[in-house]
C-alpha cells in the first residue's frame, strides 16, 4: 500500500505546488525503491548502495544548494520534506544524505573557495563521490571542541593525524571532511577542515560492528597516522569550532523534519494494524487503550509538522537561529522515539519482526537521539539559550 | 520530431471514492489527483523518443478544469517542453466531444506523433485517441507495448490474446500507450521548479454536450465474508463442490 502520509490539520495547505511536488515525488520513490528492501537490509546490516545513483538522479543530494554547483536549488521546507520522507524509509537512508549534503556539500559551499566548489560539488550531487563527516573522536561526542586530531603544516602541505569515530559512510566514502586543530590542542579556534581523500597514504577506515541500531547505514572508525595532503585541501573559510557547528545545525535542521517522518511511518503502520487486527472478535483499535495510543501518537505529529514548517520558513527568511533548530531537533526527535515504541507495542508479537517498520524506526531512532547533539545537548543549548548561563562547562 | 502527449487529470488509485450529492458524479472533497498513470507511459514515450533523436519538441495538452494545469505541470517536470490547457469546467462522459475538442487543437498543431493512454482510469473508455485519429483522418495504433520509430515510420507491437500483433504506420499517427511500454521517469527536483517556468498555454473551450448521460453511480456491493468449508485433503471435495455450485467459477 502507498503511503499518503499524516495530514490531520490540513497542513499541507501551508505548503505551495512545487514543495508537495517534490515531497510527493520522492514518497513514492521511497515507495518503490526503499520499501521492498530495506528490512532485509537492515537485517543484512547494510546500506542499501544501489540506491546512491537513483537518489542523485532525482537530485536529493544537497537539493538546498544551488543550481550552478549541479544542485537541485531547492528552498529549505522541500528540502525539509526530502529528509521527512527518506526518513520515512529509513533513518539510515535519510543519514546517507544528510551526511552527503548538509555535512560534506555544505561545508565545501561555506567555507570552500570557488575552485573547491567547482571542483566538489557537482561529483557530491551526481553521486559520483560519497563524502563523509570526520568531527567525533573516541573521547571527544558531545565535547567535539576538546578534539586532539590535529593538522600540521608542513613544507608541502598538511600532516593529519588521529582518530575519528562514529563516522556515518565512513567505509563508503571516497572523501572525508575531516575536523582537525591547526594549533594547540586547548585552542578549539585552531580546528579548520579538510578535504581527505580516502585512498590517502596513512588514512584507514573500519565498519563498526555490533549494531543494534541504524544497521542499514555505513558507520565507521577512520584513523589518520601521518596523511599528507595538499596545502590547498584546507576549506579555506573554515575557522574554529563554530565551522562544524554550522554544519551541524544543517544536518540537524533536516533530522527535525526526518524523525517526523520515522513517526509517520509507525503511526501509520499502528493505525492500519489497529484497524484489522481481530481479539476478542474486534479490530484492537476499537479499545480504549489502543485508541488514546494512537490519539497521543496524532497529536504529538501534528505538532512536530507544525514546528518543522515554522522552521523552515524562518530558515528560508534567513532568520532561523541554532537554537531553535535545537528545540526541534529535541522535540521531534523525542516525540518519534516514543511513538515507534508505541508502535511497536500496539504491533504485539509481529510488532519485533523486520516485516513489520516499527521496531525498526525504534531502534534506528535511538542513534537519532544521539547524534547530532544528543537529547541532553540541545536541552543544555535550550536552558542556555534562555538563561544566558551555560550549563556545559 | 514534433510530439504531443495528451494528459487527463484523474482520481489517484487509491482514492476511496465517495459519490456525490447529485448521486451521478464522485464527491472530488479530500480525492488527491494524479496524472492518468497510463499517460506517463505515453509522456516517457516521446520523451525517450526525443532523448534518442536529440532534437524536437514534446507538447503536453491536457482538456479539463484550471486544476488539470498541475497534470500538465507534473509532465513538464519530467521534461515535456510546453503544456496547453484546453479549459473547460465539467467533462462530459461522451468521448466524443472530447475527441473533437482535442482534435481542433491537434490538427493545427503539426505533430509527428501523438501520444495517449490506451485508457483513463476514471472513466474507462478506451476510445478518445481513436477517435482523434479517425477526426484526424490519420493511423492509429491502440494499447501499444513496445515501439520503434525510423525513417518516417513506426513499428509497433501490441498484446492481443494468446500472441502479439507486429503492426506498421506512417507518420503521423496517433498511438495509445499499454502498461509496460517503459519505465517512467521520476521527475528530477530540479525538473519540478524548472516546470513553472516552461510555457503553459490555456485555451479556453466549448464543448458538445454528447450523446450519453450519467444516470446514476454506484458502488459495487460489498463483499460477503468468506466461509472455510473445511481443513486438509478431507475438504478438497466440498472445495470443489463450492466452486462449482455456489462460486460457478469452474
Ligand atoms: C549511528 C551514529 C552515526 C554517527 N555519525 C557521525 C558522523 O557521521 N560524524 C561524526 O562526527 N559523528 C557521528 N556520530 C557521533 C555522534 O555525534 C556522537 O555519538 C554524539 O555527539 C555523542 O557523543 P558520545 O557518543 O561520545 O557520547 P558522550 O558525549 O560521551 O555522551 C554520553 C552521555 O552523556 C550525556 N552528556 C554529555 N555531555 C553532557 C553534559 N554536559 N551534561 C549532561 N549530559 C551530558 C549525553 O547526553 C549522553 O547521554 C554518530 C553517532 C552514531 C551513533
Amino acid at each position: 500500500m502507498p503511503f499518503h502520509g499524516v495530514d490531520f490539520l490540513g497542513i499541507d495547505s501551508l505548503f505551495n505546488e512545487e514543495e508537495l511536488a517534490v515531497r510527493d515525488t520522492v514518497r513514492r520513490w521511497v515507495d518503490d525503491a526503499v520499501m521492498p528492501i530495506i528490512g532485509d537490509r537492515y537485517i543484512a546490516g547494510e546500506f542499501p548502495q544501489e540506491l546512491i545513483g537513483q537518489m542523485a538522479e532525482l537530485g536529493l543530494f544537497g537539493a538546498n544548494l544551488p543550481e550552478k554547483y549541479g544542485c537541485a536549488g531547492l528552498n529549505n521546507v522541500a528540502y525539509g520534506l526530502i529528509m521527512q520522507e527518506l526518513e520515512r524509509g529509513d533513518s539510515g537512508i535519510r543519514s546517507f544524505a544528510s551526511v552527503q549534503g548538509a555535512l560534506v556539500m555544505y561545508p565545501i559551499y561555506m567555507f570552500g573557495n570557488e575552485e573547491q566548489k567547482k571542483e566538489w560539488l557537482p561529483k557530491l550531487a551526481s553521486g559520483e563521490v560519497v563524502g563523509c563527516f570526520g568531527l567525533t573522536e573516541p573521547d571527544y561526542g558531545s565535547n567535539p571542541a576538546g578534539m586532539i586530531t590535529t593538522a600540521r603544516e608542513t613544507d608541502a602541505g598538511w600532516t593529519l593525524n588521529g582518530t575519528k569515530m562514529w563516522i556515518t559512510n565512513g567505509s563508503t566514502a571516497q572523501m572525508a571532511i575531516i575536523w582537525a586543530k591547526t594549533g594547540d590542542l586547548d585552542d578549539p579556534g585552531s580546528i579548520r577542515g579538510f578535504i581527505v581523500p580516502t585512498d590517502a597514504k596513512g588514512f584507514t577506515s573500519k565498519d563498526q560492528k555490533g549494531k543494534i541500531s541504524l544497521r542499514a547505514s555505513d558507520t565507521s572508525e577512520l584513523a589518520l597516522e601521518d596523511v599528507c595532503i595538499p596545502r590547498d585541501a584546507v576549506l579555506s573559510e573554515s575557522a574554529g569550532i563554530k565551522s562544524p557547528l554550522m554544519c551541524l545545525t544543517q544536518a540537524r535542521y533536516g533530522i527535525a523534519w526526518g524523525a517526523v517522518g520515522a513517526a509517520m511511518a509507525c503511526y501509520d503502520e499502528a493505525l492500519n494494524y489497529a484497524k484489522t487486527r481481530m481479539i476478542f472478535d474486534k479490530p484492537i483499535g476499537s479499545f480504549q487503550l489502543q485508541q488514546l495510543r494512537l490519539a497521543d501518537m496524532l497529536t504529538e505529529i501534528t505538532k512536530a509538522q507544525l514546528l518543522c514548517v515554522q522552521l523552515g520558513r524562518l530558515k528560508d527568511a534567513g532568520t532561523m537561529r541554532p537554537e531553535q533548530v535545537s528545540l526541534a531537533k529535541r522535540n521531534n526527535v523525542n516525540i518519534a522515539t516514543d511513538i515507534a515504541r508505541e508502535a511497536r507495542r500496539l504491533l504485539g508479537a509481529n510488532g519485533i519482526l523486520a516485516e513489520y517498520q516499527s521496531m525498526r524506526h525504534m531502534t534506528n531512532l535511538e542513534s537519532v537521539y544521539t547524534y547530532e547533539g544528543t537529547h541532553d545537548v540541545h536541552t543544555l543549548i535550550l536552558g542556555k539559550a534562555v538563561t544566558g548561563i551555560s550549563a556545559f562547562e | 520530431m514534433k510530439i504531443a502527449v495528451c494528459l487527463k487529470r484523474v482520481p489517484d488509485t487509491e482514492t476511496r471514492i465517495k459519490i456525490g450529492a447529485d448521486g451521478r458524479s464522485i464527491d472530488e472533497d479530500g480525492v488527491k489527483f494524479i496524472l492518468n498513470p497510463y499517460d506517463e507511459y505515453a509522456v516517457e514515450q516521446a520523451l525517450q523518443l526525443k532523448d534518442s533523436a536529440g532534437t524536437g519538441e514534446v507538447t503536453a495538452i491536457s482538456l479539463g478544469s484550471s486544476a488539470s494545469q498541475e497534470t500538465i505541470r507534473t509532465a513538464l517536470a519530467m521534461g515535456v517542453d510546453r503544456g496547453i490547457l484546453l479549459e473547460t469546467d465539467a467533462l462530459p462522459l461522451d468521448p466524443v466531444p472530447i475527441g473533437k475538442a482535442l482534435a481542433a487543437e491537434l490538427g493545427s498543431g503539426d505533430y509527428d506523433l501523438i501520444f495517449f493512454g490506451k485508457v483513463a482510469i476514471d472513466d474507462y473508455s478506451h476510445a478518445v485517441g481513436t477517435i482523434v485519429s479517425e477526426l484526424l483522418g490519420i493511423p492509429s495504433v491502440s494499447a501499444v507495448g513496445r515501439l520503434e520509430i525510423a525513417d518516417g515510420k513506426g513499428t509497433a507491437e501490441r498484446e492481443i490474446e494468446g500472441g502479439v500483433e507486429v503492426v506498421e504506420f506512417s507518420l503521423p499517427a496517433v498511438l495509445t500507450a499499454e502498461k509496460g511500454l517503459n519505465e517512467p521517469r521520476y521527475p528530477a527536483l530540479r525538473g519540478i521548479m524548472m516546470a513553472k517556468k516552461k510555457p503553459l498555454e490555456i485555451k479556453p473551450v466549448e464543448l458538445e454536450e454528447g450523446g450519453l448521460s450519467v444516470v446514476e453511480l454506484s458502488v459495487p456491493p460489498a463483499r460477503p465474508a468468506g466461509r472455510i468449508v473445511g481443513e486438509g485433503a478431507d475438504a478438497v471435495p466440498a472445495l470443489v463442490e463450492a466452486l462449482r455450485t455456489e462460486a460457478k467459477v469452474i
